[in-house]
């Protein structure tokens, strides 16, 4: 509590008084010369305190130093410590509670200004520390100015030596070009010397030429001749023709039509090669939409312009597109639009290139890209998946391959050979009892042929013979006429006969075309009944065999061969009487229709034999 | 492919017909005309004096052989050797002489150039062109035979006629704005004529059918120009040559320069296959044989084999300094040839005389550079396939084909 108290020296006191007379306004002066007077006085402070405590206030001057403070109080402001006077004279008494609240006011004060020392003191510290913090920035910077400052200077030096270096050069160079020119100017006067001089010259030489030629063309030597033995036609074989202005119109017309076809056909090929390269142009703008368009929904997500504009284009893409197509001219707006377009789409593509790469550089840098890092596990999944699909193709090929030459060569030479042979043998055995089957059947059939063409030629014989007897019966028939009158009766007769030999004529008919076959039809009925009986054990096999093969064609030949030599016996009765064709006992006409029938087979026969290898 | 036996020919006169089934040779003053397959004797000719020049006609039927000291020309017939033509240009003497392209015509150039002389074989006519020039190439007939391109020189100006082969009627006479016109070629089109000017100014004129110019290229100034000219086979290209050892392919559209080919001494695309001729050595393998036939040492020089190595990247190549102040210095592209099918640019460059520079003209690159042994005095492509036939005065043809290359 004695830190609180202001003490002053009475020698202050009076400095403060005067101070306070003249810097009212002031009050923190003389309250910091009172604040440091505390300041230096708080330590000793404890010590002195008795010692300052009695130095301004004694006991005897108790009044004074009571008057002497109020007036000090009144001064700063506070209330009067006396009590209200009530009269002049009397003496004034101190107002303890004045004097309390004054001590109190005072007191605040004190801590106030304490307080605001204390500020102040940091403050102060602060801003020291600040100062010198500048300061020392202050000292770098000026260092860092002096540094700059001489680089400056050298650099400056540096540049005006280049300069003058530059300069020099300059000058170099504008002596040699002016050393240039001069021997060029030289050059060119020469040229020009030299070439009056020619002219000179030449104009000489072609005056003595035109004196030679004069004298040449005067001369007229008689020597200057063509002797030709005779005289030799044109090389295109057509005669001379007159010079005239028509000639001369049209080698000017030809020459004119021979420059025009040349660049005819050059514009030709300039134009294929346009459309070729707009072809290829249009192509590679199609490819380019195309690549670009599947990029259409990233970029949506992330939102770039060039989304905007790669719609769009595509859309306008497909507007010229199709009004290009239609077109097709070389005009300018066409040709500019396509290159246009194509720069736009190329620029497009370079972009999303660019970005790809970008990219890639990125997912190498970060790495933890999780599109990225699981589309390129996926990635490596696949390829492992397919690399295992791989390997286990390989394996089974492998294994294929070792069956199959397993196969090929497991069984030893002797089994091999017995197996190559195995699956023919049985083939080769039926092979062997068809050949001889057939070679049977040859044989019958050239018996049978044999002895058709006897029968034939025995018929034919004995028509013979029969028509001599019924012209030799006619004649006497007509002979006997007169005497008899059954004109029917030989009418009937002369038509059974007629019919007979007709039918035996259509018979021939039918069969003279046929003799080609090994079994050609027997004409006369006995005959015929003769031979069909003789043939019969062979025929009826044959046709059997025929109708087997017929309706049994599709049947493996192993099972006709086994079947025929069975069928045989029972067909041979059995055919008989279930063939309508082999019935004995029927007209001519039936008889026909089974020897037509049984050519017919037999044709049939003939025509399957020859499937037969 | 051998050699067949040694024939006496004077003069280098030997040509094939165009028909390709005769070869003439000339011996002194003797015309022989041999079968090609069997190099029989067919004809036999004897001319007036030594021949200087021979030349078959067009269609295969006749040819000219021309006297010059005598100022003679004497026509042959193939068909009727008893035939016979002498043209006699007397005091006006004769220069050269050559065949119009339809065969039955013969245009002889007077001496100093003073006029051209069109005989005609068929009628009684006589044609005059006065003032041709006296250039290296003067005379230019179209592909087809129907105009004749003719440079001339009056007033101290160049000048191009354009005639009508068939009636031999002036057609086209423009002046061309060269200082000293060194040459005219006709493309294979027919349709423009490409005219340079002297070495001492680079110039190539590019005229039109009816005489318009179409373009004028110029390369550089001051230097010495263009020295070998050569079109190619489809008309697109034009190859200019030029002192300073580079060609310039000029193309038809714009006929402005599409690329230039240098020609270094060294080689050093690894892409580039580079023959060198070289050597068989057979003394190596004397010593190894039993009985070393004596003839074959002294024969050695004479009948060494030579085959082709490929030298591998970088390869240098020999190369002439020529002589500076002399005219007419052995620097520069002195032969150009296009193959026939237009894949192909055969080059010389005459400061690397040994070697023979082939462009891909597909690729505008290079593709193969040939190197012999002795300097290449010529070279030509067969005529109907792309294989390039080089000689360099020793004993040996040099063949060159995309499939590889052989000496004979």
């Amino acid at each position: 509590m004695g830190e609180w108290m202001t003490v002053t020296d009475p020698h202050l006191s009076s400095e403060s008084k005067n101070i306070c007379q003249y810097t009212s306004e002031t009050k923190m002066s003389p309250s910091s010369l009172y604040s440091q007077q505390v300041l230096c006085s708080s330590i000793p402070l404890s010590k002195n305190v008795h010692s300052f405590f009695s130095a301004f206030c004694t006991e005897e001057n108790i009044e004074q130093s009571i008057s002497y403070l109020d007036q000090e109080l009144t001064t700063f402001g506070f209330p009067s410590l006396y009590e209200e006077s009530k009269g002049k004279d009397t003496k004034r008494e101190l107002n303890i509670v004045a004097v309390l609240n004054c001590m109190n006011e005072l007191l605040v004060l004190q801590r106030k200004n304490l307080l605001a020392q204390e500020n102040v003191e940091t403050q102060n510290l602060k801003l020291g520390s600040d100062m010198d913090h500048l300061q020392n920035c202050y000292a770098k910077l000026k260092e860092q100015l002096e540094t700059s400052r001489r680089e400056m200077i050298g650099l400056q030096e540096r540049d005006r030596q280049l300069q003058c270096k530059n300069r020099n050069l300059h000058q170099l160079l504008k002596n040699e070009k002016d050393e240039v020119q001069k021997l060029q100017n030289i050059i060119a006067s020469r040229a020009t010397q030299y070439n009056h001089d020619m002219k000179r010259k030449e104009r000489e030489y072609n005056k003595l030429k035109e004196r030679l030629h004069q004298l040449v063309m005067n001369k007229k030597d008689k020597k200057i001749a063509m002797e030709v033995l005779n005289y030799v036609g044109r090389a295109d074989g057509k005669r001379g023709s007159w010079r005239t202005g028509k000639t001369e119109a049209r080698n000017e017309d030809e020459m004119y039509k021979i420059l025009l076809n040349d660049y005819e056909y050059r514009q030709k090929q300039i134009l294929m090669e346009n459309a070729e390269l707009k072809k290829v142009l249009q192509q590679m703008k199609k490819e380019m939409i195309s690549l670009l368009s599947p990029q259409k929904q990233k970029p949506r997500e992330r939102a770039d312009d060039s989304t905007g504009t790669v719609i769009s284009d595509a859309e306008e893409d497909a507007g010229e597109l199709s009004r290009e197509s239609m077109w097709d001219l070389s005009c300018e707006t066409v040709r500019e639009q396509l290159t246009n377009s194509i720069r736009k789409q190329w620029r497009i593509l370079k972009s999303h290139v660019e970005k790809l790469d970008n990219q890639v550089s990125k997912v190498h840098l970060e790495g933890f890209n999780d599109e990225d890092v699981i589309s390129r596990q996926d990635h490596e999944q696949e390829t492992e998946k397919l690399e295992l699909e791989i390997q286990q193709c390989k394996e089974m090929i492998k294994t294929q391959q070792q069956l199959l030459q397993q196969l090929a060569t497991a069984c030893d030479d002797d089994t091999t050979s017995l197996l190559r042979d195995c699956y023919l043998l049985e083939e080769k055995e039926r092979l062997k009892e068809e050949w001889s089957l057939f070679k049977e059947q040859k044989k019958n059939f050239e018996k049978e042929r044999r002895s058709f063409t006897e029968a034939a030629i025995r018929l034919g014989l004995e028509r013979k013979a029969f028509e001599e007897e019924r012209a030799s019966w006619l004649k006497q028939q007509f002979l006997n006429m007169t005497t008899f009158d059954h004109q029917n009766s030989e009418n009937m007769k002369l038509f059974s006969a007629f019919s007979g030999s007709s039918d035996r004529d259509s018979l021939t008919v039918h069969s003279r075309p046929r003799q080609k076959k090994p079994h050609g039809v027997s004409n006369g009925s006995l005959v015929c009944a003769s031979k069909l009986t003789k043939s019969l054990p062979a025929s009826p096999s044959t046709s059997d065999f025929c109708q087997t093969r017929s309706c049994a064609s599709e049947h493996s030949s192993i099972s006709v061969l086994n079947i025929t030599p069975e069928e045989t016996k029972p067909n041979q009765v059995g055919g008989e009487g279930a063939s309508p064709k082999w019935s004995m006992a029927s007209g001519p006409g039936s008889q026909e229709g089974c020897y037509s029938g049984c050519s017919l087979t037999h044709t049939n026969s003939h025509v399957e034999k020859d499937d037969l290898p | 492919m051998n050699f067949s036996e040694v024939f006496k020919l004077s003069s280098l006169l030997c040509k094939f017909s165009p028909d390709g089934k005769y070869l003439a040779s000339c011996v002194q003053y003797r015309l022989v005309v041999r079968d090609v397959n069997t190099l029989q004797v067919l004809q036999l000719y004897t001319c007036l004096d030594q021949i200087q020049h021979a030349e078959w006609s067009a269609d295969s039927r006749f040819i000219l052989c021309a006297m010059y000291k005598r100022g003679l020309v004497q026509v042959w017939s193939l068909e009727q050797p008893e035939w016979h033509c002498r043209i006699d240009e007397g005091s006006a003497g004769l220069v050269a002489s050559c065949w119009s392209p339809d065969g039955r015509h013969i245009l002889n150039t007077t001496e100093f150039h003073l006029r051209i002389t069109v005989w005609s074989l068929c009628t009684k006519s006589v044609s005059y062109i006065k003032y041709p020039k006296a250039c290296q190439q003067g005379i230019s007939f179209t592909r087809d035979g129907r105009y004749l391109a003719l440079a001339e020189r009056r007033d101290c100006k160049d000048h191009v006629s354009i005639f009508v082969c068939s009636d031999w009627q002036l057609l086209r006479h423009f002046d061309t704005e060269t200082q000293d016109l060194a040459g005219i070629e006709w493309a294979p089109n027919g349709c423009v004529l490409a005219v340079w000017d002297t070495c001492l100014e680079y110039k190539v004129l590019l005229y039109s059918l009816d005489g318009r110019l179409l373009s004028a290229y110029c390369a550089y100034e001051w230097s010495l120009g263009v020295k070998s000219v050569a079109w190619s086979p489809s008309s697109q290209f034009l190859a200019v040559g030029s002192y300073d050892g580079k060609v310039r392919i000029l193309n038809h559209v714009t006929w402005k320069m599409i690329t230039e080919f240098g020609h270094p001494a060294t080689v050093t695309n690894p892409k580039i296959v580079v023959y060198k001729e070289a050597e068989k050595n057979p003394r190596l393998a004397l010593g190894r044989l039993a009985f070393p036939p004596p003839r074959a040492a002294a024969g050695a020089a004479s009948s060494t084999e030579s085959k082709y190595e490929i030298a591998s990247v970088p390869v240098s190549l020999q190369t002439l300094k020529p002589v500076a102040d002399r005219a007419n210095p052995k620097v520069g592209i002195g032969a150009l040839a296009f193959s026939p099918d237009n894949y192909f640019l055969a080059t010389r460059n005459d400061s690397v005389p040994n070697a023979v520079w082939i462009w891909d003209i597909q690729k505008l690159k290079l593709f193969v550079v040939l190197e012999q042994l002795s300097p290449v005095r010529s070279f030509q492509w067969d005529p109907q396939q792309p294989r390039l036939a080089i000689c360099t005065g020793g004993n040996k043809v040099y063949l060159w084909s995309p499939a590889g290359c052989v000496s004979v």
